[in-house]
């Protein structure tokens, strides 16, 4: 643990915010990207010496932006300054600082849209607090922008439901036009260009990784477990965030779907191309960036044969994958032009497309296909984190809120010791893991520490209360920065691991009796 | 005419013309700005009448805002409630014979003014009285609280302590809408009330007043959340396809 970074004290429940302490967090940002890092992914390398031109680059593109989201113009129109949000987000909660009140990251931002983009700004920039882009302002951009994680919380309690999430895209977007962009996500998405997935890991060491976790789980149950690589004619191809070959606790859920594809003799794979369901595209706000990873997906199936895609245990992947792969490279129905026609000619339309792995493993367990022990999961008292993008931006199955339901339903049918958090704290008022959105990066420790705060209290009550020793959740992220930041209040690291963590122990093979 | 109608007659044309053109270009242009991704806040309605019933909670019960502040709710909702009964309430200044809806509505509209200034009162407290909205608070948020409160309370003095021949300002208002122009009764608070009403209309269009359309086009609740059954693509976003 880094000396100087502290956890804050847990508070009484239930909490009242903390008191406003402007510039609590303001000398806490990210690494800027460096001029080789942003020119691979056709950003200009860094700012220009000449501040004019960087102002007018920003704005212009602003203007830009402007015309082509709708989301950015009526958001940036529609607040009232009612307050609704400001004590929703997880870094104010834990930092006091007000520029992390959703309002006021949005503010940043809005100040400048009225002073170049709507009359009473031009006019009178006093009166309705705009103000010109100036270095400082667009430093302040850098500052807030990369502390928001775009979890979308507060869009659930805004009455005109503004999406921060959108401001800060669009922030981002604007820095990465100019030149500013942030390192950790930009270098993650060359990786993801160059090789294939963001942890940089090649075709041949993955091939290797995977023949070592067949090896292992051989020892383990004694039964020939597959993880098949670019398998031509596979039935379905999983698409899962890297994190799940290698990093614990991530990789035993990857031993879980394995496990449950063996279990349910279904063929599968898959891709050294798309190895990654990840799509930091989404984090920056860039479409382009967005569109070009998913197309990784849709060469995949294509040169693969695929009948079916699935994805695995990752938040923000899922939100790409079910809100907008059908968009972005024609994964799902309801497209009648040739491109989208090419692929749904291929796949098998009558499952739902892209699936995600609990629905697809919910769907065996409902069908009686897999054999289940719960009490082999008798060592853990869980409970469940909903990861944000899959609570607020997506679903599973066919009703709304199935994507509280089907992970809670395969915990239920996988463990004997189920609690829920809190509420107020689950499904669609979830808080962040506090490293989402591209601020899983080590010199935004300090933020990620104390943005989990409000999780953390919630966890500690249920400690407390159930005696809760494993929280499951379904996304790479919140698993990677609970390891992180878990000890920090004083729990163990291994407290965090997958639904189909859960699933692999309790899973029997060797065929249905 | 004297010289004050005549100015109060251009100056409410100019009001209506600045609020209706207005409103309707903005409206206008958010409905031509394309929505490129499915961004729902989710769990959303998976059909359209969901998603219209879904609107219709928002723009009756402030759902939302009900879910994140009981406080702020309790005294939008009041302010709001009331000034649609107020303003139902003056349509019988606009209306010969009056129409029985709203005839029926006048003695809730009488009342509901007291309620509207609570609301704002209310809201206006809360800028001052927590430390997150008050470091929110622009100028123009206090002004505008002020604006509506000064509003309600001329239009609450005209009723309650001097007296106005509204039956001449009704005349005044149907001289308007039939371009018949006939002269103002004279009060101060009558003036006061009206020259307000008109700073409204003209500053709507330009304000955060545009949250009353700006919800209906807002792509986190009047989606449909049914990406995986229907392809959604703007526009320019099409023609990335084309490359």
């Amino acid at each position: 643990m880094a000396a100087d970074i502290k956890a804050p004290a847990l508070r009484e429940l239930p909490t009242v915010p903390p008191p406003v302490t402007p510039d609590a967090m303001a000398s806490v940002r990210p690494y800027v990207a460096s001029e080789k890092i942003n020119e691979a992914i056709g950003f200009p390398g860094k700012l220009d010496e000449d501040w004019q031109v960087v102002h007018d680059k920003a704005i212009a593109h602003m203007g830009s932006l402007l015309q082509r989201y709708r989301s950015l113009k009526v958001y940036l129109d529609a607040c009232v300054h009612c307050g609704a949000c400001s004590d929703k987000c997880h870094y104010f909660l834990g930092t006091g600082d007000p520029k992390n009140m959703p309002v006021a990251r949005q503010d940043l931002m809005r100040s400048v849209y009225r002073r170049y983009f709507t009359l009473p700004g031009k006019l009178f920039p006093k009166l309705v607090g705009a103000r010109d882009l100036t270095p400082d302002v667009l430093d302040d951009w850098y500052t807030y922008y990369n502390q928001c994680s775009e979890c979308r919380r507060c869009s659930v309690f805004c009455p005109y439901g503004i999406d921060t999430a959108e401001i800060t895209m669009a922030g981002r977007e604007i820095l990465d036009a100019v030149g500013y962009g942030q390192k950790y996500s930009n270098e993650i998405i060359g990786k993801v260009h160059r090789i294939g997935n963001n942890l940089g890991l090649p075709g041949p060491a993955l091939l290797d990784t995977l023949e070592g976790l067949e090896e292992d789980v051989k020892e383990d149950t004694g039964v020939d477990v597959r993880f098949p690589l670019d398998q031509k004619g596979a039935e379905v191809l999983l698409v899962t965030p890297s994190a799940d070959f290698f990093a614990e606790p991530h990789v035993e859920s990857l031993i879980g779907y394995a496990k449950v594809f063996h279990a349910a003799g279904v063929s599968w794979t898959m891709s050294s191309h798309a190895s990654e369901a990840g799509n930091f595209g989404l984090f920056i706000g860039n479409y382009d960036q967005l569109r070009s990873i998913a197309m990784r997906i849709r060469e995949a199936a294509l040169e693969l044969g695929v009948k079916r895609i699935v994805v695995g245990e990752c938040g923000h992947a899922w939100r790409v994958a079910y809100s907008f792969w059908n968009t972005l490279a024609g994964i799902g129905e309801g497209g009648k032009d040739p491109f989208s026609v090419q692929l749904t000619s291929q796949l098998d339309m009558r499952y739902r497309q892209p699936m995600h792995i609990c629905e697809f493993t919910w769907d065996l367990i409902q069908r009686g296909a897999l054999t289940l022990d719960k009490d082999a999961n008798d060592h853990r008292v869980v409970t469940f984190h909903d990861s944000c993008n899959v609570a607020r931006a997506s679903r599973m199955g066919d009703a709304p809120g199935g994507q509280f339901e089907i992970p809670r339903a395969i915990i239920r049918a996988t463990v004997n010791n189920f609690h829920e958090m809190m509420s107020g704290t689950t499904h669609e008022s979830t808080f962040c893991c506090g490293g989402g959105g591209g601020v899983l990066t080590d010199e935004l420790l300090d933020l990620r520490v104390k943005g989990a705060l409000p999780r953390m209290e919630a966890l500690q009550r249920a400690v407390d209360e159930h005696g809760v020793n494993f929280m499951a959740t379904i996304c790479a992220i919140c698993k990677a920065q609970f390891t992180k930041v878990l000890p920090y209040y004083g729990f163990k690291m291994g407290m965090v691991g997958g639904v189909h963590q859960l699933v692999s122990t309790a899973i029997r093979l060797g065929g249905k009796s | 005419m004297s010289g004050l109608s005549l100015a109060f007659t251009l100056l409410f044309y100019f009001a209506g013309a600045v609020m209706a053109i207005g409103v309707l270009l903005r409206v206008a242009t958010y409905a031509r700005t394309p929505a490129p991704l499915k961004i729902p806040t989710t769990p959303a309605p998976t059909t359209a009448t969901g998603v219209g019933l879904r609107m219709l909670r928002e723009v009756v019960f402030f759902e939302s805002l009900f879910k994140a502040s009981l406080w702020t709710w309790l005294f939008g909702w009041l302010f709001h409630a009331s000034l649609l009964l107020v303003l139902v309430r003056h349509l019988r200044y606009f209306t010969e014979p009056v129409w029985s809806w709203v005839a029926f509505a006048q003695p809730f509209g009488m009342y509901a003014a007291f309620p509207m200034v609570v609301g704002l009162a209310g809201l206006w407290a809360r800028r001052f009285l927590v430390d997150r909205v008050r470091y929110i608070s622009t100028l123009s948020d206090h002004l505008m609280l002020v604006l509506l409160l000064a509003i309600a309370l001329s239009g609450l003095a005209m009723k309650y302590l001097f007296p106005t021949d509204i039956v001449g300002v009704k005349a005044f208002f149907l001289g308007l809408m039939l371009f018949d122009w006939q002269p103002l009764p004279t009060g101060g608070a009558l003036y006061l009330h009206l020259s307000l009403v008109a700073a409204l209309m003209i500053i709507f269009p330009f304000s955060k007043l545009l949250h009353a359309p700006g919800l209906f086009f807002s792509p986190s609740r009047n989606q449909i959340d049914n990406p995986r059954e229907t392809r959604h693509l703007a526009a320019w976003a099409a023609r990335l396809e084309e490359r």
